[in-house]
């Protein structure tokens, strides 16, 4: 995986830095910082490597963290229902933007920004331009707290179990023969539908998988950092982003979920470091943007010239 | 995947205006029964404004879809070059032509820069257009807090708000430029290249085409186009203003406008007399929503639910192809 050595790179970076960060427990909260934008990377993986695009996850983080926040309304005991409700709120999401991509063939990107469209508009309606509500401490535990004192680690944040538990769920999805399908799909839908595939069946669960992971990424996002309207701001772009870093194909077909996973892990190692080094807040998507192009122009370079 | 084999530059303009019409009459019928009136000039005015704003970015997002790749960093480069030219102007009326060259010169360059990474770099259009975003928006985040500059009044009176009768001048330009494109894209060598490249690169390539300087010129033409909406609206506000590129969504609408007006994503298909409709389409939903008085959240829901259901019915009656 080619995003292995750029990650190391911007890790030994960080160490000469900040020795400090290399400490478990500091370690281990960074990964549970980046862990909405992993999950979010896992999720847009299924629909990249099937070969569409979902550009509809951050609107849908933003929709679900306000949601969650009005329904909520501080109650510790709703909390509960409403993280299922979140679950099946982001399927269903996932679940409309598949139909109307491969039942009425549109293509993926116009779905997903209508969808984008959609959510950010509706949402704002439905609570008249504020957040209204609160979540619940209960509901905040998943960003926020975490296993204190175990010995070796430290500090281990629930959202980091959170994250391994679908990192590990991703991963042995993508060896079952619903992932194998799924990246034959995005290879050549023609002669995966010939092989007896049912293309838009599998594409539609790739949407549904997106939008549960991006149900799961705001409840640990609306924990750690709150309720607001830009909550998922960009979000779809970070994953996407992150995804083409893992060394995963727009237009589908290749790649490893595992490598995308990490691409979102480098892409947050990248703001750490920008932290790190005193980069003003406005010049990083500068840094960002010429990283980004970087790396990515690298690996096509050299997959080109097999 | 495609395989259209249809003469695609010389269909004609697709059913979106078809849409525009039933739009603009169910809009009006509405308006009347609202006790409005959709057709006066103030109205139809504003509309022509918006339309021309969008028209510009949307002409060039054209040329760079159907060439088979996609821009996304319109919209900070609109922003920046509101913030050049107003700058550049800086409240005086002489000097104007190396005022406006200038921005339009800055937009080439970083169109030249989008189309090397994706023709020489080999790097996806989307990656490559949302990396040259992020860089430009650093530099707009870093440099500017507010409005900057001060367009010159003469442009200001003649760009920003002169009419040709009902017809904003700006508008005009929008017309101009389209007319450009579609001679370019159905007269010109350029055209048919552009349209083999965005069917097929390889078939292109083998056919002698030479794709990366085709798709590279595209690339070039579609960053011109932006920067000439940000002139326009740098002319409508006055001043530059860091954020209007963003806020204003032109990255996506330009897309949406392009997809309604019936070119297809992929490349290869398509036209730029269709994204005028899909323009004029957007433009009009706005309006009327406007007349209506519409909540904004609720017109943004509306305006998703139409660009899904516009392409959603092109699919039905577009060749067809396998789901992908």
């Amino acid at each position: 995986m080619p995003i292995l050595p750029i990650l190391s790179v911007l890790l030994v970076l960080i160490a000469v830095r900040q020795p400090d960060f290399m400490t478990p427990s500091s370690l281990m909260s960074f990964l549970g910082r980046s862990a909405p934008i992993v999950l979010l990377a896992a999720g847009q993986y299924f629909v990249i490597v099937s070969g569409e695009f979902d550009l509809s996850v951050g609107s849908l983080v933003t929709a679900q963290v306000v949601v969650a926040a009005r329904l909520i309304d501080s109650d510790p005991s709703r909390t509960w229902p409403v993280v299922l409700l979140m679950l099946a709120f982001g399927s269903v999401v996932g679940l409309v933007n598949g139909l109307i991509t491969t039942r009425l063939r549109v293509p993926s990107f116009i779905t997903t920004l209508g969808m984008f469209l959609i959510l950010v508009g509706a949402v704002y309606l439905w609570s008249d331009g504020a957040p209204k509500g609160g979540l619940s401490a209960e509901f905040r535990q998943f960003g926020r707290r975490a296993f204190e004192d175990t010995p070796l680690l430290g500090r281990v944040p629930y959202a980091l179990l959170v994250l391994l538990a679908a990192a590990v769920l991703a991963v042995l999805l993508m060896r079952s023969d619903f992932g194998r399908t799924l990246v034959a799909v995005g290879d050549n839908p023609r002669t995966a539908e010939l092989n007896g595939v049912r293309v838009g069946r599998a594409k539609t669960i790739a949407f549904v998988l997106s939008g549960v992971a991006a149900a799961v990424a705001a409840i640990v996002l609306g924990g750690y950092s709150g309720v607001s309207f830009q909550a998922g701001a960009g979000l779809e772009f970070g994953a996407i982003t992150a995804v083409v870093l893992g060394g995963v194909a727009l237009g589908g077909g290749r790649g490893l979920v595992a490598g995308a996973m990490l691409g979102a892990l480098t892409l947050e190692t990248l703001f750490a470091l920008m932290n790190f080094y005193g980069v003003s807040g406005a010049l990083r998507p500068t840094v960002q943007g010429a990283i980004i192009l970087a790396a990515v122009a690298v690996s096509s370079m050299r997959s080109s010239s097999r | 995947m495609s395989s259209s084999l249809s003469l695609p530059a010389r269909r004609p303009a697709p059913g979106v205006f078809v849409a525009l019409a039933v739009t603009l009459a169910v809009g009006w019928l509405v308006v009347a029964v609202d006790g409005g009136q959709l057709f006066n000039q103030p109205t139809m005015v504003s509309l022509l404004h918006v339309a021309a704003g969008l028209g510009l970015v949307a002409v060039g997002q054209t040329l760079v879809i159907l060439g088979g790749s996609l821009d996304l960093s319109v919209a900070y480069v609109i922003s920046l070059s509101s913030l050049v030219a107003a700058e550049a102007m800086n409240g005086r009326d002489g000097a104007l032509l190396p005022a406006v060259g200038l921005p339009l010169a800055v937009s080439a360059a970083i169109g030249l820069l989008n189309g090397v990474l994706v023709t020489k770099l080999r790097i996806n259009a989307f990656i490559a257009t949302v990396g040259v975003g992020l860089l430009l928006k650093g530099y707009l985040d870093h440099g500017y807090d507010g409005p900057a500059g001060e367009t010159s009044p003469g442009l200001v009176r003649s760009l920003g708000y002169q009419r040709v009768g009902p017809v904003p001048l700006s508008f005009v330009l929008l017309l101009a430029v389209t007319a450009g494109a579609w001679l370019a894209l159905t007269r010109t060598r350029f055209g048919h290249h552009l349209i083999a490249v965005g069917g097929d690169p390889e078939v292109a390539r083998l056919s002698g085409v030479r794709s990366d300087r085709v798709l590279l010129t595209a690339h070039v033409l579609g960053a011109l186009c932006a920067g000439l909406t940000g002139i326009y609206l740098a002319s409508r506000l006055g001043s530059g203003a860091p954020r209007v590129g963003t806020e204003g969504l032109y990255d996506l609408e330009s897309i949406a406008a392009v997809v309604l007006g019936g070119t297809a994503l992929a490349g290869g298909r398509g036209g730029v007399v269709g994204t005028v409709g899909g323009v004029l389409l957007l433009a009009s939903i706005d309006a009327i929503f406007n007349q209506l008085d519409v909540d904004a959240f609720f017109k943004q829901v509306i305006r998703g639910l139409i660009i899904i259901g516009a392409v959603a019915v092109y699919a039905r009656r577009g060749p067809r192809r396998v789901a992908s």
